[in-house]
This record gives C-alpha cells, structure tokens and sequence, in this order.
C-alpha cells in the first residue's frame, strides 16, 4: 500500500516537478510555416533564419547563461541592465529576442494598414502611415552593417523609429533610444541574400506585404498599459 | 588624383569553387562599385576631395561617416580582390614566412588566430593581418568597413591581408556557415601578393 501510494504521489506531482525545471527562456515554433510567407520572403531563408540563426543565438544565449541567476531573470530584466552583462549574453540574448517578436511581426496574409488606436499614434507620430512607411524604410536602408529597425512606444506615449546595429533592441540600457517596440525588421543580410542580395530597400518593400498590424496593435496597447 | 573603380584582377569564376561565381559578380559590380560612387559622392563634399585613401583615413574621424564608410568599402574590397588569386593556397614563404612563425609559433598557428577574429568579428566586419607602425604583425578583426588605417582603429597598421566577413561575402554559398567559408577561403589567398606587401613594408 506505501509502495502504491508513492507511485501515485509521484505519477501526480511528477507533472509539477517537470514543470518547475523547465526554463525560463523557451524556443518558440514558428509562428507558420517555412514557405507562408512566399513570395515575399522565401522558405529557405525562412528556414534558415529560423532553425539555424535564431537557434544557434537561443542556444548560444542558453550557454552564455548556464548556471547563472541571469537563468530564472526575464529578458526585460536582463536587457534593463544590459550593460552589466558580457558581450556575449547582450549579442546572442538580443538575437534570441529580436526574432522571436520578427517572427511574430509578420503572417501570411498580412499586409495592409494598421487600423484603430494604433493608426491614431501613426498618423500624430508621422504624418501619415506612407509617410511612416517611408522612414521606417529609410532607416532600415541606412542601416551601415547588420541591425535592425524599430517602431518604439517612448515613454512619453509617442511612437518613434529607431535602428539598432547588430542585435542590440530599444529595451536595452546600452540604446540612446529606449522604449517598448512594438514592431521591428531585421536588416542584416541573412534575412534577405538569398532572394534580395544587394538590393535591400525591395526586400523592405516586400516585408510590408506581410506585416502584421494585429500584433503591432495588440504590443501598442500592451505597452500603454504598461507606461501608465 | 581622380578616383578610379579597380578592375577586378580574375574572372568572376576564376575562384570556384572556393568562391563561387555567383558572389563574386554581385560583390564586385555591387557592392563594390556601390561603396566606390558612394565614396566618390561623399568626398566631393570634404576638403579632401583628391586625397589619397591612406590619407583620408589617417583623420577619418574628422570626416562625415559615409566617408568612412564607403571609402573603407572602396579600400577593403581592392586589397581582398588582389589578396586572392585562382592559383592562391599553401603557405607564404621568405620574410613574412619567419615573421608569422616568430610571431605565432607556425602558420598553422597564426590561421588558428586569423580563423578566431574572422568567426568572432559578431556582424558586419574584416578580419586583418596587418604591419604595425614597430614592424610587428597583428592579427584583428573590424566592425563594417573599418580598417587598420583608420585613426580611431584600436589596433593601427598597415593592412597585408584582409577578408571579408560581411554575410554577402559569403551568403549565396555558405549561408550561416562562415566557418566553412572562412576554410575555404585559404585556398585562394594570394601569398606572393601578401609577401610583397609586407616586404615593401619593412625594408
Ligand atoms: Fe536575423
Ligand atoms: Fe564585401
């Protein structure tokens, strides 16, 4: 009766135990599949961006931080005091994140306007959403090098574009700019050689056949909560 | 002195199949032209337009960036070209032969150390050898289109060698593999070239 009732208490908590080992920092599946996006942006970039860059930052970052208090710490709190942490938990940390909300930033079907509260802060931020399109693109072609580009909720509630170099993001203490980004666009030229090559700025064009303005809105709205 | 857009010395697919041809028609006609216009439009608006490029980044810090920028993607790129040949490979041989193993121990040592800054430069970048101001060789790598000239680089010299590590260096053929790259790129590195230089340099 004891031996039954400790393998019971063990088939009962042993869910509970495994649970409370796994990490906090978890690889995302892909949002869709490998070839949704086409022909925008093409399944082996895809699948190669995903399984082997945004892999290889997660388990890097993983590695990096093995063993460490940095491992039960969200990555909010870790990119808060960025400049606290080597090297290689901000290049392989900010690659695990950035792609993971890239990821998010875009579905099939997408495209389109923002619509809402959001196209309200667009328009007062910008002017217009073409001519928010406009410098978003701007900024992702100046870009020298590999970065990325952010449309950022300051804490002031106005929306403002930043561009980032290598993996660095807007919540990092290291950025000039901060603030919560809401959308993003990764312009180093893996995300975009093996269909773009050289030619950036069409790869930008067609990234904004696949936005997708749902998420934005929901992390716009999330992150005004969040200011007040 | 007019600036002048280098030719490319080899047949796109003179580096196959260590570099394929593919790469290097883009990265020449490309890339390479792109830095040189930029370059030559970003100058124009300098007192230093005419300048030679070693005197241009000997006060780059001075200069608006796309001077940096693109003059360094001009210079890089005609110093890689000519640092590469389809009868390349092997090992360098005379003074600088004596020099890399005074310095590192053996060749196989000093690629050990040029292998690490090409694979850790993290984005956009350069790995280097170069000939410092005391004669000394130094391994280092660079971020974008920076190099040993430039007056703000932390390890100056005179560049002998360099390679590219800018994933469209490298994208078509090897994707996320720069390693690979890197290994093959060994076999196209124009020692006699490379000798030359450092020659010129120490005498
Ligand atoms: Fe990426
Ligand atoms: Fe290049």
């Amino acid at each position: 009766m004891k031996k039954l009732i400790f393998v019971l208490t063990a088939i009962i908590t042993l869910p509970f135990v495994m649970k409370a080992q796994e990490p906090v920092h978890k690889f995302a599946p892909l949002p869709y599949a490998y070839d949704a996006l086409e022909p925008y942006i093409d399944k082996m970039t895809m699948e190669i961006h995903y399984d082997r860059h945004h892999r290889a930052y997660y388990n890097n970052f993983m590695a990096a931080i093995k063993g460490t208090e940095t491992e039960s710490k969200s990555m909010q709190e870790i990119f808060a005091q960025m400049s606290t942490y080597p090297t290689a938990i901000r290049n392989n940390g900010g690659g695990y994140w950035n792609h993971e909300m890239f990821w998010n930033c875009m579905k099939p079907n997408g495209g389109g306007a923002p619509t809402g509260k959001l196209a309200d802060a667009i328009k007062t931020s910008f002017g217009s959403f073409d001519d928010f399109k406009k410098q978003f693109a701007d900024a992702g072609i100046k870009r020298f090098g590999s970065g990325w580009v952010w449309l950022v909720l300051g804490k002031d509630g106005k929306l403002f574009i930043t561009s980032t170099a290598n993996q660095d993001n807007p919540l990092m203490n290291t950025e000039e700019k901060r603030g919560t980004p809401i959308f993003c666009l990764d312009v180093w030229e893996h995300a975009y050689y093996l269909k773009y090559q050289n030619k950036r700025g069409d790869y930008i064009s067609a990234f904004w056949n696949v936005a997708n303005w749902d998420y934005v809105q929901k992390l716009y709205e999330q992150g005004l909560l969040k200011n007040n | 002195m007019d600036y002048k857009f280098p030719e490319l010395p080899y047949a796109f697919n003179a580096l196959e199949p260590h570099i394929d041809a593919m790469t290097m028609e883009i990265h020449y006609t490309k890339h390479h032209k792109t830095y040189f216009d930029k370059f030559v439009a970003a100058i124009k608006e300098t007192d230093m337009n005419g300048a030679s490029l070693e005197e241009i980044f000997a006060q780059v810090s001075k200069l608006p960036v796309p001077v940096r920028n693109h003059g360094g993607g001009l210079y890089n790129h005609t110093l890689f070209w000519e640092s590469m040949s389809p009868n390349g490979g092997g090992a360098p041989g005379g003074k600088l032969a004596e020099a890399i193993n005074a310095k590192y121990g053996s060749f196989e040592d000093f690629k050990t150390k040029f292998n690490d800054a090409a694979a850790n430069r993290f984005g956009s970048g350069w790995a280097w050898l170069s000939v410092k101001a005391d004669k000394s060789l130094c391994v280092c790598s660079s971020a974008n289109q920076d190099n040993p000239l430039m007056d703000n680089f932390e390890c100056q010299g005179t560049p002998i060698l360099g390679l590219d590590v800018w994933e469209h260096a490298y994208y078509l053929k090897f994707q996320n593999r720069r390693p690979d790259y890197i290994s093959a790129f060994w076999n196209v590195v124009n020692w006699p070239v490379i000798e030359a230089r450092y020659e010129s340099i120490i005498k």
